[in-house]
């Protein structure tokens, strides 16, 4: 089922929480929001689900607006980042609960529940873990429970609001592996809220990049992280280093010195960014002028930070380990991969 | 260097496992010895009366209809009152906790009066407000203002304005009921404020997007939730009210066998100076309520097993 949110607004009590989002979501898509805390994801997913209303704006669901139906009515799947298993009931009947607490008329039989509570349990691989309580649980078989719940009611779309938050970092690798294979299983259409870009990056089919209330890019991950459109994505995604640079006639000076670096565009002052990785250092051929101010070895690399001349901004670069990189001593070098965004 | 850093090992102590806070024997001889003096050597001195008198004579006074029906009367309208403060109790905890409003601190004052006000004041206002005469008592038995005006009211049908109720509630035993409701109140809010104050929102909002009603919500996720300490407000005031003597004498009439509760037949027999009597319905009182308390403390004990938390 496809989600179409419209120019969804969205305030608490004094600060704006979402400024008019946009967003189209198609259907068996797994999608993440990304951003920082405060950047209203959790606020655009809680109004996806019908937890919080919008001030102004629809939200779409299979071309019916679902503004207007409630959240018991929404259908959809919602997993809280505190699982919020109900503790007073084993395993089994937390998932078996959306079935349970249909009316009558289209509530299955006892027998019939208690078999798809079980094979949810199966499914999320927590066979005969049926009959324990939620606090006899590890954090991330709360996690599968709390999934298979929001599973059983065969949810139109499924929303999970930092669904690895509070595992530690070799569970959340497992689980989000995991979590992809039953979104390719089940065909769902998926949205889920984190701040970890790796997490995102690694997992979404399209990733939605938000800040202050406002969607900053919407792309695949090679498009956000390879092509971000703005400032903030570039650094936001990945590692990144700017400096002020002036644009002339195409050509890139930083500190007024020749860079070699061509783009078009207006000329005026630029903001230079690239990435750690994605240098190259040059003997003799014009490029960025730095001195080390400091070092260190990140894997197989050395990492950089050098004070670039005619430049107010310490950037940081990946050199191969071999080379020699005192503190105080001179490197050249030029971006393999950058962009400009002009200043305003 | 580090070496001489590193701080000396003490002794290894022959005393058994070495505790992280110590003080276990000590504490526990205090508690001992306070409960000795408080509780346990009163109580002691209670039985020993009651088993002074001889054998027979302590079962004629134990089965005698006075007897019972006074214990009857304590311990039936105590778990009444319990019953009705754990409802109340449950529905202000959850305005207290759940809502906003002007006042709110004033009536979460207002919860704990019945704690510092002198019981035998809270009689006193109550049976005069639920006297037959009373402002409230009046309503129900056809004797006030209200009913005057009604009966003036001769255009009505079918002889409607000739209706007058006569329900007495003071000196009877439903007004020993309220009063013991006045001093159990503030026990259950007191009780269910807390925990409901830490219940996650999210437990209902995921009820909620899991297709559950306001009232299954409330009935399958919450109240569960709350029943360890409800439980634990409802025997506490429950054994408030059994106890209870200031308030109730002057509301209940204190008609042998019908509102005489038992504390009051104890201070009757004290007054013929049959100290021996006494003894035996008071430890016939402390027999129950100690049996009622442990079967309430089974239950809290299971459920807290179940729910893991209070």
């Amino acid at each position: 089922m496809d989600i179409q949110v419209d120019k969804v607004a969205k305030a608490y009590e004094r600060f704006p929480a979402l400024h008019g989002v946009s967003l189209h979501i198609a259907s068996g898509e797994l999608v993440a929001l990304l951003g920082p805390s405060g950047s209203g994801k959790t606020t655009l997913l809680r109004v996806i689900a019908g937890l919080e209303s919008p001030d102004s704006g629809r939200v779409l669901m299979g071309g019916d607006d679902a503004s207007r139906l409630s959240v018991q009515q929404r259908h959809v799947g919602f997993v809280f980042q505190s699982y919020a298993l109900f503790r007073n009931m084993r395993v089994v009947d937390n998932v078996a609960f959306g079935l349970r607490v249909r009316p009558r008329a289209t509530r299955p039989p006892r027998a019939e529940i208690r078999r798809r509570a079980l094979e949810l349990l199966d499914f999320v691989q927590l066979t005969g873990l049926d009959r324990r309580y939620p606090q006899q649980l590890s954090g991330g078989q709360r996690q599968r429970v709390a999934l298979a719940r929001a599973l059983a009611i065969e949810p139109r779309v499924l929303l999970l609001d930092e669904p690895f938050g509070a595992l530690d970092a070799r569970v959340r690798k497992e689980l989000r592996k995991w979590l992809r294979e039953i979104h390719d299983r089940t065909g769902h259409t998926t949205v889920f809220v984190t701040h970890d870009q790796e997490e995102a990056l690694e997992l979404a089919d399209r990733l939605v990049v938000m800040s202050q209330g406002r969607i900053e890019q919407i792309g695949t991950p090679d498009e956000i992280y390879d092509h971000p459109t703005s400032p903030y994505v570039y650094g936001f995604i990945g590692e990144s280093s700017h400096v002020q640079a002036e644009r002339k006639s195409g050509e890139i000076l930083v500190g007024g010195r020749q860079t070699g670096l061509r783009t078009e565009g207006a000329d005026g002052p630029v903001l230079l960014y690239f990435r750690p990785h994605h240098v190259d250092l040059s003997d003799g051929e014009p490029g960025l002028v730095g001195t080390v101010t400091a070092q260190r070895r990140v894997g197989g690399v050395r990492r950089v930070e050098l004070a670039v001349e005619g430049a107010t901004e310490k950037v940081e670069i990946d050199i191969p380990s071999g080379f020699p990189a005192a503190p105080g001593s001179r490197l050249t070098f030029r971006p393999g991969r950058w962009q400009t965004y002009a200043l305003a | 260097m580090t070496q001489t850093l590193a701080p000396s090992l003490p002794e290894a102590s022959t005393r058994g496992p070495r505790r992280l806070i110590p003080g276990f024997g000590i504490t526990l001889g205090t508690t001992v010895l306070y409960l000795s003096l408080i509780v346990l050597i009163p109580l002691a001195g209670l039985f020993l009366k009651a088993a002074s008198a001889p054998l027979d004579e302590i079962m004629a006074i134990a089965q005698s209809n006075r007897t019972i029906n006074a214990l009857r009367v304590s311990f039936g309208s105590a778990l009444v009152a319990g019953l009705v403060n754990l409802v109340f109790g449950l529905l202000i905890a959850w305005v207290l906790v759940r809502y906003r409003f002007p006042g709110k601190r004033i009536i979460d004052a207002l919860v704990d009066l019945p704690f510092a006000l002198p019981t035998a004041v809270a009689g006193i206002a109550l049976s005069t407000l639920y006297a037959p005469k009373g402002w409230i008592g009046g309503l129900f038995s056809g004797n006030s203002p209200f009913w005057a005006w009604w009966h003036e009211q001769a255009w009505l049908p079918f002889g409607w304005s000739t209706f007058s109720p006569s329900i007495k509630i003071a000196f009877t035993p439903s007004g020993i009921v309220i009063a013991l409701i006045f001093i159990g109140l503030p026990f259950v809010v007191r009780t269910v404020q807390p925990v409901l104050e830490e219940l996650e929102h999210e437990l209902e909002e995921a009820a909620a997007t899991l297709g559950a009603t306001r009232l299954q919500t409330i009935v399958h996720v919450i109240l569960p939730r709350l029943a360890p300490a409800a439980l634990t407000g409802f025997a506490l005031a429950t054994a408030r009210a059994i106890g209870e003597y200031g308030s109730v004498i002057f509301i209940a009439g204190n008609m042998p066998n019908i509102s005489e509760i038992a504390p009051v037949l104890i201070v009757i027999r004290l007054e013929e100076f049959d100290q021996a009597g006494a003894a035996v319905v008071a430890v016939l009182m402390l027999i129950l309520s100690f049996l009622m308390l442990l079967l309430i403390n089974l239950i809290q004990s299971w459920s807290r097993r179940r729910f893991g938390d209070a």
